[in-house]
């Protein structure tokens, strides 16, 4: 019993990673109804980033946060205006295609520059964790846990409060409208690819002490997230965020007791049998396209 | 004719290949050369497969590695440790990789094509992971060496021979398969998913197959690459091989196997003279990606597709030397009856979304034979109705009675199949095929009682477009169709089909006077031939003109129903158009 309370607490805490990457893929999707296949890249290169700053440079880690930060900032806006924007009137799978070479590119550049050695980034505090009762809490997953749910906040209060937050979703759900209604319809869109971009390398930088920093962490994390997505219903906020948590707990346990090797096979099973029994997800509606 | 032109092209092709499968076994070639040879005529299969499911239907395919892995490791473990025979080895590869790629296309593409390439990337892994660890099966990261080729090949130029043979073979059924049945249902599902179902195609199917001979195909390929490199290891195939065959199907050309052949060669021959790139870790997948953007961008069509575009004014069909057929429609009834039977009845029919009754309870009839109209105001429920009898929306309740059968449950390529024609307000056409190959698609439903053949296909489409006033422009591709034109075909698509009900959703929208007062004569031509025809419009002077009884919705309920005239004349209608009570009839 001790033990299941543990690894749902460590599920949880690599949960909340998904439900980040999760929530840049619903966000960029509602925006320009493309997945964005580069999205765990963004974790990836954030990851690197923080190394760069914090080991390579030195830096205290408040400051290479936030100049990691600034500069997956920079990586949306070349992003948008690279592989999204030319693209925009096509129809969704060359944007598919796109992304997914934008994936390739961004890992392997990264692999190029820093070669295959995965890289160690310490933890955040010198406190290892904290026991309470029959669970141990490490330091790291209560952090990844509080930002997550900082950030979700933060995304409700975005997006249901602000000005700015209606006009981005006033974008996602009808372009042509919006326009008309004087949004600025391509700045939006870059907004979201900054804003998705930074989420993801958040995630990046949260989960690098947990994981190695490697070429790998991207596309395994995007993997895990997108399965997310689809549990909690496609396109939907809330559903990421659940699916996400979902995720980290079933795959925590499946190693557990189940097999390690195959630790991240368990995410493509439950994902199979969300499409088969409940393709809509938790909280989705499956929308008919419009004749 | 296109018949000759065909003889003419599988000959030249037959030469082609023989001449190739000679050059590579009878002239001493250097080992390198061979090497380079058969990874490319390997590849070059698998790639092949992408062709199909990505370049004719349309669906993405991220784990043609996967599949490839499956017929190599068919092959390896096959020959190596069980001693099974080449062949038998090969066949079960294939087979093995089409249950695969069956299996996982059941599952996945009923949804979006969002979810196909995430699950075929989580598919991709899982391979790559089981193919890793399974070690006593697989041997793990070792891989399997010694892996036997055929008795009769066993030389590396002659199992180059069997090889190319086989690109030859594969590359001429993929170059043939755009013009089979199959091969048009796929391509229409690309171009239009829903325009396809209400044109008679099972769009579901379709894509399964599709996915399923790509799967086949990448099989194959890895199995003729086992018995060509004699060792496979797990790293062969990977995601990152799954990428280098989606950019080899991208750069070539998507829509032809001449462009995967052309996209395969030059990945193949030309990171071999750029073998440096190889010392930086990296480097090389690196550049791969951004040149798949690149090409996306630049050239979405690939090499092969630039080419073909200049050369189509040259490749264009010449125009046909016989007059088009008459156009037979379905007879209204037999000659004789007392009264014509019912063509349509729609029972209490509801159709809600959430707590919107957009349809609630409405009922009507059309006799076999008549031109009935639907009509009412913005928002009553019209193109709900349409789409519910055309199976796109599923009834909430009510039933549907198509020439007294019940087609309530069908989904639309059924509906099609059972007599029931449609066209769109929007016009849906498939954009990428000429008027012919569009109307020819219409004539194909298995419903369509026309003799067997593409002769016959070909006959009836020429005759449907004929009676739009369109058949000489047959070989023109729609997207150069004035938007009026566009919508002509449309409906020489439904009527090729030969429905015994034809609905019209709106079909005098964004047309001029002029366009208008045609599409009111070719309404009144088509019913003078018996068919019926249920007409959605706004235009009354057209509803008036060609409708010999409508029934009127407001608020997605029957408020008038009858004989045109006297409906037209009801208060309640006249308010529900107007607002108010009028002085004076609005609509005489």
């Amino acid at each position: 019993m001790d033990l299941a309370l543990q690894l749902f607490f460590t599920g949880l805490g690599i949960g909340a990673v998904y439900a980040l990457v999760a929530l840049g893929f619903v966000l960029i999707f509602r925006a320009t109804n493309v997945v964005n296949f580069a999205q765990g890249e963004f974790s990836m290169v954030g990851a690197y980033l923080m190394v760069v700053f914090a080991v390579d440079l030195k830096w205290p880690y408040g400051w290479a946060f936030l100049a990691a930060l600034g500069c997956m900032a920079l990586l949306g806006v070349v992003f948008n205006l690279g592989v999204y924007y030319p693209l925009r009137n096509r129809t969704f799978l060359p944007v598919i295609i796109a992304t997914i070479g934008a994936s390739i590119f961004l890992s392997n550049a990264v692999l190029a520059l820093y070669g295959p050695q995965p890289q160690v980034l310490q933890g955040w505090f010198d406190t290892p964790g904290l026991q309470i009762g029959p669970v141990y809490l490490d330091s790291q997953y209560l952090l990844i846990m509080v930002v997550t749910l900082a950030l979700v906040a933060f995304n409700f209060w975005f997006f249901e409060r602000t000005m700015l937050g209606k006009k981005l979703q006033a974008t996602s759900q009808d372009k042509e409208m919006a326009s008309l209604l004087g949004i600025p319809v391509s700045a939006m869109i870059m907004l979201t690819f900054v804003y998705s971009a930074m989420l993801g390398g958040v995630a990046g930088i949260l989960v690098a002490p947990i994981l190695f920093v490697s070429i790998q962490m991207g596309s395994t994390i995007a993997l895990k997230a997108f399965a997310a997505t689809i549990i909690g219903g496609f396109g939907d906020v809330k559903g990421a965020i659940i699916g996400g948590l979902a995720l980290g707990v079933i795959e925590t346990f499946g190693a557990a007791y189940i097999s390690v090797p195959y630790k991240d096979g368990f995410a493509f099973l439950v994902l199979v049998a969300f499409l088969i029994f409940r393709p809509q997800g938790i909280f989705g509606e499956r929308v008919a396209e419009k004749a | 004719m296109a018949t000759t032109r065909q003889t003419l092209g599988t000959l030249g092709f037959v030469a082609l290949a023989a001449a190739a499968i000679a050059a590579v076994t009878l002239v001493p070639l250097q080992d390198y050369t061979v090497h380079i040879l058969v990874q490319t005529s390997t590849f070059a299969i698998a790639v092949f497969g992408l062709t199909v499911v990505l370049g004719l239907c349309g669906q993405i395919n991220l784990a043609q590695a996967a599949f490839f892995g499956f017929g190599a490791y068919a092959v390896g473990l096959g020959t190596a440790d069980l001693h099974m025979n080449f062949w038998l080895a090969l066949l079960m590869g294939a087979g093995v990789a089409l249950v695969m790629g069956a299996l996982l296309g059941m599952t996945t593409l009923k949804l979006g094509g969002h979810y196909l390439a995430m699950v075929t990337i989580s598919f991709q892994q899982i391979v790559t992971l089981i193919m890793v660890n399974w070690i006593p099966v697989t041997h793990g990261p070792d891989g399997v060496g010694s892996i036997q080729r055929p008795l009769l090949f066993q030389s590396a130029q002659a199992f180059l021979g069997v090889c190319v043979c086989a690109v030859a073979i594969i590359g001429y059924l993929v170059w043939r398969l755009p013009q089979t049945p199959l091969g048009r249902s796929m391509r229409a599902v690309r171009d239009n998913e829903l325009a396809a179902g209400v044109a008679g195609i099972n769009v579901y199917k379709v894509k399964v197959a599709a996915f399923a001979i790509s799967a086949v195909l990448g099989g194959i390929g890895g199995g003729l690459f086992a018995g060509g490199f004699a060792y496979v290891s797990p790293d062969q195939f990977s995601f990152a091989e799954s990428i280098v065959f989606i950019t080899m199907t991208l750069l070539g050309g998507v829509a032809a196997p001449v462009g995967a052949l052309i996209g395969t060669g030059l990945l193949i021959v030309l990171p071999e003279s750029l073998r440096f790139l190889k010392s930086v870790p990296g480097l090389y997948l690196a550049i791969y990606g951004l040149s798949i953007i690149l090409i996306i961008r630049y050239m979405p069509d690939g090499i092969w597709g630039f080419v073909q575009n200049r050369l189509r004014r040259w490749l264009a069909p010449p125009p046909f030397a016989d007059p088009p057929a008459e156009l037979m429609l379905a007879p209204s009834y037999a000659s004789g009856a007392e009264q014509a039977p019912m063509a349509l009845e729609v029972q209490d029919l509801c159709k809600h979304f959430g707590g919107v009754k957009a349809v609630d309870g409405i009922s009507f009839s059309v006799r076999r034979g008549q031109v009935h109209a639907l009509i009412g105001p913005n928002g009553s429920g019209k193109t709900t109705t349409l789409n519910v009898l055309s199976g796109i929306y599923t009834a909430t309740s009510g039933r549907v009675l198509l020439d007294g059968r019940d087609v309530t449950t069908l989904p639309p390529h059924a509906r099609t199949v059972a007599g029931l024609g449609r066209t769109f307000q929007n016009i849906r056409l498939f954009r990428s095929m000429t008027a012919l190959e569009n109307v020819i698609i219409g004539a194909e439903q298995p419903g369509n009682q026309i003799a067997s053949g593409h002769a016959a296909l070909v006959e009836r489409a020429r005759a449907a477009l004929a009676f739009v006033g369109l058949e000489a422009r047959a070989h023109e591709l729609v997207t150069g169709f004035s938007y009026g034109h566009q919508r002509l075909i449309e409906i020489a698509r439904t009527l090729a089909g030969n429905p015994t009900l034809l609905l019209l959703d709106e079909p005098a929208a964004g047309l001029n006077s002029t366009e208008k007062m045609g599409l009111r004569d070719l309404l009144k031509r088509i019913a003078s031939k018996g068919l019926t025809i249920l007409i959605i419009d706004h235009d009354m002077t057209l509803v008036t003109e060609v409708a010999e009884s409508i029934t009127v919705l407001n608020f997605g309920r029957r408020i008038a129903d009858g004989v045109a005239a006297d409906v037209l004349r009801q208060p309640d209608v006249i308010a529900a158009y107007l607002g108010s009570e009028p002085d004076a009839p609005a609509f005489t």
